[in-house]
């Protein structure tokens, strides 16, 4: 066996591996954050909690219906996802003529609530959900778990499907006219506040897809997601909310970081990505792929 | 402005008097709680609500100064570590016999304001939302210290912390003894907030919030004035925190969370934002209720968010902001010529 500078290649690529994992869900979320930030001018502070809620969705899909995992991975958000719709017509959308800071300060008020009848009905030790594909294969120098692999990869395709739409899409182009013009994308009959609507329930949705893919790796848990959320928020501010390419890059790219981290020097691996925020803010306040205003 | 001015110190003095007598009716500890609490909501509605900064991460101010605090009054040598090129890691220990109350509050405010302008110069490089995120990832950053450093002990945090006699000679063991010691750092921090409000260079802090790039264009260092009000925010933070350590004789990792990062814009939030004396009624209503609620468990946590919620959408001005509002009105109607009454507008 050959090792790499004093670590012995399981345990790197399995950190690495793992490392891809957490890089999908920044991913997944800080696009989300990203795409709902675009439009509505709000930093979306339920994220967090949407995609625990996705976690727990799959889990009550499974323990009270018998649905599997596969179809949780489509139901859960679409479940959630309209349940973020309900959220954005019922309560954010009273706030956009008001300062941004009020729609943080909102849907941080919404996390508490949701986190808080999580936690008084499930507690937080968390809750088993079983691996869907269990079983792995050696490739000689790491073993790899299937459904690790399958995450890395399905949030892959997600990620750049997403990004296809927009960037390349009638749709997308809708999308993009209305982050820049609301005013003049509605005068051409575009239904805007439906588009604004659909839009944060589509970000809550892909929060809540994160949150399915998560529940057999990591235990399903109230508490999931506010940590989480924290970490992407740094995630968001290195990778700065401009552009659907950056978001992706970033998050995969400072999950791998972290990862590394851990082999290293694993007493910084909590604190790794807000120290490269800190790092980032001081070379280029906008992020890497933010443009300066 | 004069007279608005005249109004608030009477309000003031009124209060403190009420202060004075309070423990006649009101169990000290519960009070010094209130007080450590409305000293820390006033610091961080300084950056709110006159400079426009929302600080999501107060509560590594607040926490890591009780840290401080407590282990200079408990251990007081300090040992901090630096790093050399070829000899690596060093420790550079202090030898401090264990602190007297006053000097280990003052040295967990110090150490706050230092922190603060670490934390201040790099969140001021961006604005509004972003600021919100960047001050909250560096709070999560100083949890994750204070969770990892030997100092802190950890999940146990630091017990027990001794209550040395004040100044080496007064006795401040009991609690009605201390609650007023803890009532005049309150009214020192509180002047400090007012005093700075009302200076010029609180109106150019104003001029800030309001309209940076005219502020800019009119000259202003913008990006020194918000670090030094960062600064100030930050200390009082640190000095509230400080203070509560001595109360409870106990720094815990729960000063230095997230929540309580969110709780200290719940307080300023109902209390009402950019008012004096806002963010201290706020408090006093949030610990209160916290305390009725104690035997509710997780429901505290859904009907703290429940109040985000509703203040949010109804209640933006907050209870003080309300109440001014609803005098000034009543002033217009009277036929009085209209003048702000020393409270900022509600923060946008």
């Amino acid at each position: 066996m050959f090792e790499l500078i004093g670590v012995p290649p399981q345990a790197l690529f399995g950190q690495l591996l793992l490392g891809l994992i957490n890089g999908a869900f920044y991913a997944l979320l800080s696009l989300g954050l990203a795409v709902i930030f675009g439009l509505m001018n709000v930093i979306n502070f339920t994220h967090g909690a949407q995609y625990m809620m996705g976690a727990f969705c799959a889990w009550m899909l499974l323990s009270y219906l018998g649905i599997p995992y596969w179809g949780a991975l489509i139901l859960a958000p679409i479940i959630v996802g309209l349940f973020g719709v309900l959220i954005e017509r019922l309560f954010i959308s009273r706030l956009y003529h008001l300062d941004h800071l009020y729609g943080l300060l909102l849907t941080f008020g919404l996390a508490l609530i949701v986190e808080g009848l999580f936690r008084r009905e499930y507690g937080i030790s968390g809750l088993p959900y079983s691996n869907p594909i269990p079983g792995g294969t050696n490739l000689g120098f790491m073993f790899l778990p299937w459904y690790r692999g399958w995450v890395v990869l399905f949030s892959l395709t997600v990620c750049l499907a997403t990004w296809f739409v927009i960037e390349k899409t009638q749709l997308g182009a809708y999308l993009r006219a209305a982050t820049e013009r609301p005013d003049l994308v509605q005068a051409f009959g575009i239904n805007v506040p439906r588009m604004i609507t659909l839009t944060y329930g589509f970000g809550v949705g892909l929060a809540a897809l994160a949150g399915v893919l998560a529940a057999p790796i990591y235990s399903v848990n109230p508490v999931m997601g506010a940590n989480l959320i924290i970490v992407v928020f740094a995630v968001v501010v290195i990778g700065g909310m401009g552009s659907i390419m950056g978001s992706i890059i970033t998050g995969f790219g400072l999950g791998v970081i972290e990862g590394l981290t851990k082999v290293f020097y694993p007493e910084a691996s909590n604190t790794v990505i807000f120290i490269i925020m800190a790092v980032v803010l001081m070379l280029r306040p906008q992020g890497l792929f933010g443009t300066p205003k | 402005m004069e007279r608005a001015r005249n109004w608030d110190m009477r309000v003031f003095a009124g209060l403190v008097v009420l202060g004075v007598f309070a423990p006649l009716l009101v169990y000290p500890v519960f009070l010094m709680k209130v007080l450590c609490f409305a000293l820390f909501a006033s610091a961080f509605n300084l950056l709110i609500g006159y400079v426009g900064l929302l600080s999501f991460g107060h509560a590594m101010f607040f926490g890591f100064a009780a840290y401080v605090a407590g282990h200079l009054a408990k251990v007081g040598t300090v040992s901090l570590p630096y790093w050399l090129p070829l000899l690596g890691w060093k420790w550079l220990v202090v030898a401090i016999p264990p602190l007297t109350p006053e000097l280990a509050i003052l040295g967990g405010t110090l150490v706050a304001a230092l922190l603060g302008l670490i934390v201040g110069a790099i969140a001021i490089r961006r604005q509004g939302i972003y600021f919100a995120m960047v001050t909250l990832a560096l709070a999560q950053m100083v949890f994750f210290l204070c969770v990892q450093a030997k100092f802190t002990g950890g999940e146990d945090g630091i017990q027990a912390i001794p209550r040395r006699p004040l100044l080496g000679v007064v006795d401040v063991g009991g609690d009605l003894t201390f609650y007023y010691v803890v009532l005049a750092i309150f009214c020192v921090g509180f002047l400090i907030i007012y005093r700075t409000i009302h200076s010029p260079f609180g109106q150019v802090l104003k001029a800030i919030r309001e309209n940076e790039a005219r502020a800019v264009s009119l000259g202003y260092a913008v990006s020194r004035f918000k670090l030094i009000a960062f600064v100030i925010s930050a200390a009082l933070a640190g000095l509230a925190g400080a203070t509560k350590a001595m109360v409870f004789q106990l720094a815990s990792l729960t000063d230095v969370t997230w929540q309580m990062s969110g709780e200290v814009v719940l307080m300023t939030l109902v209390g009402g934002m950019g008012t004096v004396f806002g963010p201290a009624v706020g408090a006093a209503i949030i610990i209160y209720m916290q305390n009725y609620l104690a035997g509710f468990g997780e429901w505290v946590l859904v009907i703290q968010g429940a109040i985000f919620v509703v203040a949010v959408l109804v209640f933006r001005r907050g209870i003080v902001g309300e109440l001014v509002a609803l005098l000034r009105q009543r002033a217009a109607k009277a036929g009085e010529p209209q003048e702000t009454i020393g409270l900022a507008k509600s923060a946008g």
